[in-house]
């Protein structure tokens, strides 16, 4: 049971929250414009660290606001990324 | 009070009545009996006895029987209570058919400060801790504190260790949010220091045991030591005992668990701890023969007894034995810190020689706070450990979210206590850091040397995985299965690490150990689930028409948490009938069918619009207010994720439905792309599931109903046109109607607040006209419309373009969530399956739902060619026959041809129609 | 063959192919690339000791019951491949066919069902569909009664499946692959994988540079991380499962009972205990330590299939680190570099697939080509859309 950090409601449990993957991904501004392979890069292909994650979480049983952490996957360090 | 003066208790074991005393373990209370052998080993078939006082012992594992059956538990443990009845075991146990009549429960707690362990530097810390200001929790696995004290009877401070221990408590407790949780073994700790907890609260109590969930700012281990055995040859006859654990009995329980004791030592412990015990065995009666020191070249070669121990081999390996006649031998190789939490932590060991032992090293990362204090870290003395927790827990170590004032801490802090230094100076020459790690006693045959007593492992077949060419720790505990008992290696593990190292010649802190997993302690599956069990399992959603369903006797199916009326069956009628009924009433008068449960999505904001248009495949923006449009969401794969209706209440304000199933992710798929992709577009989604009750009344005979319900709505087909909504008053509460149809038949929806659905539904169906339809009804009707149910005519690999939908894909909006992978190779190809009607050759025939079709009228051998497969089947009162929905192979380029659906070593022949089977032409809408 | 297991010599300078990983596909991988097609001088490189990641941490479940042909091909190799293993290997595996039971709690449930049975069937596993009376014949302890929140309204059936000791397969095959003469170097860790002119050449270790002819990846788990050292990005993403084993119990589980809708997979060990899997943390990660609320979970929904597991212990809980795919269905074959092979995707569900993948992967790295059942698992089909959808059959359980 992590210890997350919402920005908006404090630290919850993860059992309040969803989780969203890699974060920075934005959708493609023109995904017509796209090669198969690139577009299927946007859907099927994230970063998979062992180490320091920039990762997303919505804190669904809270304030349901998106917010973004940078979490070590392999020690579960977490670092705050979203500011208020 | 002296043992005399408890309570005396009747128990069984085995059948064999017997008395113990309050206070009293089962294990303590067999000994008081003189029953020595309690188990029988589980490969070998060997005897065993006690060989521990607590939750390290190996060996007495036993089933109880009353009152509740549970199986393998440490008779050491289990504390006695008048009409326990218990029995012995052979390595398995046996669960109970019976249901759990108790009930468990889990609370959560949070604290600056966790300690576990009331010993002495646990008791020491927590006080120390609350002293100044914070908030603590002690949390302790025995039924009282002081941990080793009462077994050593040890004095701290001048003062008898019990009596030292209670007064610390008490102080404890009298302090602001303190919290002491005797009877609790902390299980496991987890991420972000999150620990989990067991309280045994007793058979008597409201709930028998509670799981803690505690987060702590920092925590203190002060959890102890266990003492561990030497390997030698029958080291597992009952008789063999740890000197700590028969000290225990003496002291603790007030009981003798022999009349003439050997001891076999390598030194260690606090002081000499087998010697103190051989000293309180004597005080207590115990003849003791002779004490074996292993630094003094001492060996225990083996012992003789049938059954049980009658007398000890003293001497050297391949010389001559002495016999010492000795029903009790009394084992000390040594103290292992109680390390479980820490590794569970993260935490890295390091062998330390000077106690043959592992020991902390590196604390674990990644947001855990965490100090091990006292014998868990080595410190075996009463006085180091209690400066040990005084120094744990004094200011500045104390941490940050500790703000309150402190308060006045009368004991003094002790600033040369010592800090993590893994090497002191504390370690006295009284032999506290003067073990010799003696393992094993040499000898040719070592299959009676056992490291691993309950799962019967010996020094030999260490050997056998060793010559196997096993080269790690872990691979031998496979191998051997040592260390995967109950006891989770508490004695076992640093012997058998030991051992290894030495039949590999490698150093055991090279070697290291095994993994140390949770939990702690066993813990029964039923304290796990909590109240999470039968109707506590998971929420029951009801509608507000529910307890009219069942007046009905509506017959109930689970949609999500929901519980829908799938069909309301009069009296005799089987669902068939029910249903062919109710799809009767709904095509030639009218029905209706309790709809709340779909999903309900209010948007509003300048950019709701656009924010539609980017979500569903078909246009929203261009729909005009009063309007309804129905449509479809695609994930960003191209593949169908969810339809419903989206209405237009004002140019910035929507409210969209969707399938019952899908309505919390709609919504936070809504809000997902809202804030993460598009935060600039101004819109907001509000869930109204539960605000709007809604009521679909469906059939030519609706209007009627309606008109006479509803007098102010003009109902006729121009003043109110198919895909519209209105505003008014039904059976004189505010209603928003809606002119859908899920079924090809003239049809509303009523939508009232939720407190009036039950109004609602009362007065549709007092007008004695309409016929209530559940689930089954609906879906009949809805296919032989060809109108698909997401989720069962779909699978997440179907495209609108799959379902026959093509109208439904925008070709002029430049993007919308899943356009690009239309256009990719798969999503593409002509042959895809697609959404066909099937007739049964015998319109008797009832296709099973997910029957495979096939091309062949016989069938080749596997692996057979598929074409796709039945999504939905059913008799259909409309059509006079069977018809089913499948998603076919080229399906649009079939229609007409034969195809073969296999049942069982039948092929069934259909003919491919087109999914619309129903008033294709949708004449019946306006009714 | 004698009693030793299996040979832990210095890693030689050069192999004809190094495999990454020394867990289960990867021993199995070396031992049919030998006893197939006659490469012997072969490597299994393991940063840890032999199958010590999900080999040693599985619920050791065999089943072939897939819903797509492609999967039905793999699954159905591999088990066809188990009925005959511990003769093939002369090794005991307490390989038990003692069937595997999926059951349905809703009527989306009973459909899917419904359609994978049929489909197996077609495609030649045995399947059978069995409503909740037939359920009870085949597993008494299951909690049929329609009154519970979730009521058991079907299962299906598969005979054949089973379970089989996880670390007697590995060592089985480590075991014969040894006598064939592969080398396992364990505590080797590769740092690095030399690529030069679009082609492999060696791997860098903890143990120093090995040079090779091919180099195949089957690192479970840390696919990701190794394949990242050849620029090759896989859409995979890695998360903490969970499992636990209760305390012996006389044998109470006569088969494998599975539940997706609750997740809960359960089957009795041979010594006794039983074997648990829970559900997958929803967050990437690369620790052994999962949550415990996902337990607690787990356990609730245990009791609920079945109450007499009441006064069960929980011993141990563990946890492994599995690399699952968008389609949960496995990657297997060529990559953009020449001579890496890629072999990962399997999820929570890689252990029966054992003998199988080893067969058809050893077969790509010999021949330079996709086995015709392996060819639809490419990392192309990604790109085309023509995924293997297993989320139905696959979902959390093994």
């Amino acid at each position: 049971m992590l210890l997350i950090p919402c920005p908006w409601c404090g630290p919850r449990d993860e059992a309040e929250f969803h989780y969203g993957g890699q974060a920075h991904v934005a959708y493609p501004a023109d995904p017509a414009a796209l090669t198969d392979e690139e577009w299927a890069r946007y859907l099927f292909f994230r970063d998979n660290p062992m180490g320091p994650f920039s990762e997303r979480w919505n804190h669904t049983s809270g304030c349901r606001r998106w917010f973004t952490v940078t979490r070590d996957t392999t020690t579960n360090a977490i670092t705050p990324e979203t500011s208020r | 009070m002296t043992r005399r003066d408890r309570e005396v208790l009747s128990f069984t074991f085995d059948g064999r009545p017997y008395e113990g005393r309050q206070g009293d373990t089962l294990a303590a209370a067999l000994l008081a009996n003189g029953v020595r052998r309690v188990a029988t080993s589980v490969t070998l078939g060997r005897p065993r006895g006690i060989f521990g006082a607590w939750t390290e012992d190996p060996t007495a594992v036993v089933q109880i029987d009353r009152p509740f059956p549970e199986p393998m538990v440490q008779a050491t443990t289990i504390p006695l209570h008048d009409g326990l009845a218990a029995s012995s075991l052979a390595g398995r146990g046996r669960l109970s058919p019976d249901p759990d009549p108790a009930r468990y429960d889990a609370t959560h707690a949070h604290c600056d400060v966790l300690v576990v362990g009331a010993g002495p530097a646990g008791l020491t810390a927590a006080l120390n801790a609350a002293r100044a200001g914070a908030r603590v929790i002690l949390a302790d696995d025995r039924p009282e504190v002081g941990g080793s004290l009462p077994d050593t009877g040890e004095p701290v401070e001048g003062r008898p260790g019990v009596e030292w221990a209670r007064a610390a408590a008490g102080s404890y407790v009298a302090l602001p949010d303190t919290r002491l949780l005797t009877r609790t073994s902390v299980v496991g700790y987890y991420d972000h220091n999150y620990l989990v907890a067991v309280e045994r609260r007793g058979e008597r109590a409201v709930t028998r045991e509670r799981v803690w969930r505690i987060r702590a700012g920092r925590v203190v281990l002060a959890t102890g030591a266990h003492e561990r055995p030497i390997a030698f040859a029958g080291n597992d006859l009952p008789g063999v005992m740890l000197a700590s654990a028969a000290r225990a009995y003496v002291n603790r329980y007030g009981v003798v668990p022999g009349r003439r004791a050997a001891v076999f030592t390598t030194g260690g412990g606090s002081g000499d701890a087998a010697h103190d015990a051989a000293r309180d065995l004597a005080a207590a009666g115990v003849e003791i023969a002779e004490i074996v020191d292993a630094r003094q070249g001492g060996l225990v070669t083996g012992v003789r007894g049938d059954g049980e121990v009658r007398a000890v081999l003293i001497g050297r390996p391949g010389g001559p034995a002495r016999e010492v006649e000795a029903d009790l031998l009394l084992v000390s190789g040594g103290w292992n810190p109680v390390v479980h939490l820490f590794a569970q932590a993260g935490g890295e060991l390091r062998y330390d020689d000077r106690i043959a032992a592992f020991v902390p090293g590196r604390p674990p990362e990644g947001g855990q706070s965490v100090q091990v204090i006292g014998a868990a870290r080595g410190v075996f003395t009463t006085a180091g450990c209690v400066a040990e927790g005084l120094a744990a827990t004094s200011p500045p170590d104390l941490p940050s979210t500790v703000t309150r004032s402190s308060r006045e801490s009368r004991v003094p802090v002790d600033a040369s206590a010592p800090g993590d230094a893994p090497a002191r100076e504390d370690a006295g020459p009284s032999g506290e850091a003067g073990a010799q790690p003696l393992w094993l006693v040499p000898a040719d045959d070592y299959t009676t040397h056992f490291v691993d007593l309950q799962r019967d492992v010996t020094v030999a077949d260490l050997q056998g995985a060793t010559s196997a060419g096993l080269r790690s720790v872990e691979h031998v505990k496979r191998y051997t299965t040592a260390g995967t008992a109950h006891d989770q290696g508490k004695t076992s593990g640093t012997l058998t690490s030991a051992v290894i190292a030495h039949l590999l010649g490698v150093d055991v802190g090279a070697l290291g150990t095994t993994t140390f997993r949770a939990p702690y302690v066993p813990v029964s599956f039923a304290t796990l689930a909590g109240r999470d069990r039968g109707a506590l399992h998971d929420p029951v959603r009801v509608t507000a028409m529910h307890d009219r369903h069942v007046e009905r006797n509506a017959v109930f199916e689970n949609v999500g948490q929901w519980k829908r009326p799938r069909y309301y069956p009069l009296p005799g009628e089987d669902m068939e009938a029910a249903v062919l009924r109710e799809c009767r009433a709904v095509r030639e008068a009218a029905g209706v069918l309790d709809a709340s449960t779909l999903g309900k999505i209010d948007v509003r904001g300048p950019d709701a619009a656009e924010l539609l248009d980017r979500l569903y495949t078909n246009m929203i923006s261009t729909l005009k207010v009063g309007a309804i449009r129905y449509g479809v969401m695609c994930r960003a794969d191209g593949m169908v994720f969810d339809d419903g209706t989206v209405i237009r209440l004002a140019p910035d304000h929507f409210l969209v439905t969707t399938t019952t199933g899908n309505a919390a992710a709609v919504l936070d798929w809504m809000e997902e792309w809202l804030q993460t992709e598009w935060p600039d577009l101004r819109a907001r989604c509000t869930s109204v599931t539960e605000q709007w009750a809604t009521v679909a009344l469906a059939g030519p005979g609706s209007r009627a109903v309606l008109a006479a319900l509803a007098p102010a709505l003009a109902v006729d087909a121009e003043s109110f046109p198919f895909m519209t909504w209105r505003d008014t008053e039904v059976a004189g509460i505010e209603a928003r109607v809606c002119r859908i149809s899920f079924s090809g038949e003239l049809a509303y929806e009523i939508n009232v607040s939720w407190w009036y659905g039950q109004a609602l539904w009362d007065a549709v169906l007092a007008t004695g006209t309409v016929t209530p339809y559940g689930t089954e009804a609906m879906h009949v009707l809805r296919a032989e419309k060809g109108y698909p149910i997401i989720g069962q005519d779909t699978d997440g690999t179907v495209t609108p373009a799959d379902l026959g939908m093509d109208w439904i894909v925008s070709k002029k909006k430049p993007d919308f969530v899943g356009k690009r992978s239309h256009a990719r190779a798969d999503t593409a190809r002509p042959d895809r399956r697609r959404l066909v009607g099937l007739l049964p050759e015998d319109p008797d025939v009832l296709l099973p739902e997910g029957g495979q079709v096939i091309s062949t009228g016989h069938l080749p051998p596997p692996p057979v060619p598929m074409l796709g497969h039945v999504t939905s089947s059913y008799r259909s009162a409309a059509l006079g026959r069977t018809f089913a929905l499948a998603l076919v192979a080229g399906g649009g380029n079939r229609l007409g041809d034969r195809l073969y659906v296999p049942v069982n070593d039948t092929l069934i022949p259909v003919t491919v129609a087109h999914h619309v089977l129903y008033d294709p032409e949708s004449t019946r809408r306006d009714g | 063959m004698s009693d030793r297991l299996w040979n832990s010599p210095e890693p030689d300078g050069a192999y004809d192919v190094v495999i990454v990983g020394g867990g289960g596909h990867g021993i199995a991988t070396a031992y049919y690339l030998a006893k197939n097609h006659g490469i012997t001088n072969v490597a299994v490189l393991e940063k840890g000791w032999l199958a010590g990641g999900n080999m040693a941490r599985n619920t050791t479940i065999i089943r072939s019951n897939y819903l797509w042909d492609e999967s039905a091909g793999i699954y159905e190799h591999a088990l066809k491949l188990w009925e005959g293993l511990e003769d093939e290997l002369g090794y005991d595996l307490l390989f038990s066919q003692r069937g595997v039971l999926n059951l349905a709690h809703s009527l989306q449930d009973v459909r899917d069902g419904v359609r994978r049975v049929n489909a197996n069937r077609l495609n030649g596993v045995d399947a059978e569909w069995l409503d909740p009376a037939q359920v009870k014949e085949v597993c008494p302890i299951v909690e049929t009664s329609p009154d519970v929140r979730y009521p058991v309204l079907g299962a299906t059936y598969q005979p054949r499946g089973g379970i089989a000791k996880h670390d007697y397969v590995a060592w089985g095959y480590a075991r014969a692959a040894s006598a064939l003469g592969v080398h396992f170097v364990e505590h080797c860790e590769v740092t690095g994988l030399e690529v030069s002119g679009g082609r492999v050449r060696a791997v860098e270790t903890t143990r120093g540079r090995i040079a090779a002819g091919r180099v195949a990846l089957s690192a479970a788990g840390h696919s990701s991380v190794v394949a990242g050292m050849a620029g090759v990005r896989l859409p995979v993403q890695s998360h903490t499962l969970q499992a636990l084993v209760s305390d012996l119990l006389e044998p109470v589980h006569p088969t494998v009972v599975m539940s997706n809708a609750v997740h809960v997979y359960v089957s009795q060990a041979h010594k006794g205990e039983l074997v648990m899997g829970a559900g997958i943390d929803a967050a990437n990660s690369y620790r052994r330590r999962g949550a415990f609320h996902i337990i607690e979970r787990q356990m609730a929904a245990a009791l609920e299939l079945f109450p007499c597991f009441a006064r069960a212990h929980v011993l141990r809980t563990w946890g492994g680190v599995v690399d699952v795919s968008p389609d949960a269905s496995p990657i297997v074959g060529l990559t953009p570099v020449d001579g890496l092979y890629v072999n990962c995707g399997w999820g929570t569900g890689g252990f029966k697939a054992t003998p199988g993948v080893g067969w058809c992967y050893a077969h790509t790295i010999a021949t330079g080509e996709p086995h015709p059942l392996n060819a639809p698992f490419t990392l192309d089909r990604f790109t085309t859309g023509a995924l293997v959808d297993e989320h139905g059959a696959a979902a959390v359980a093994h």
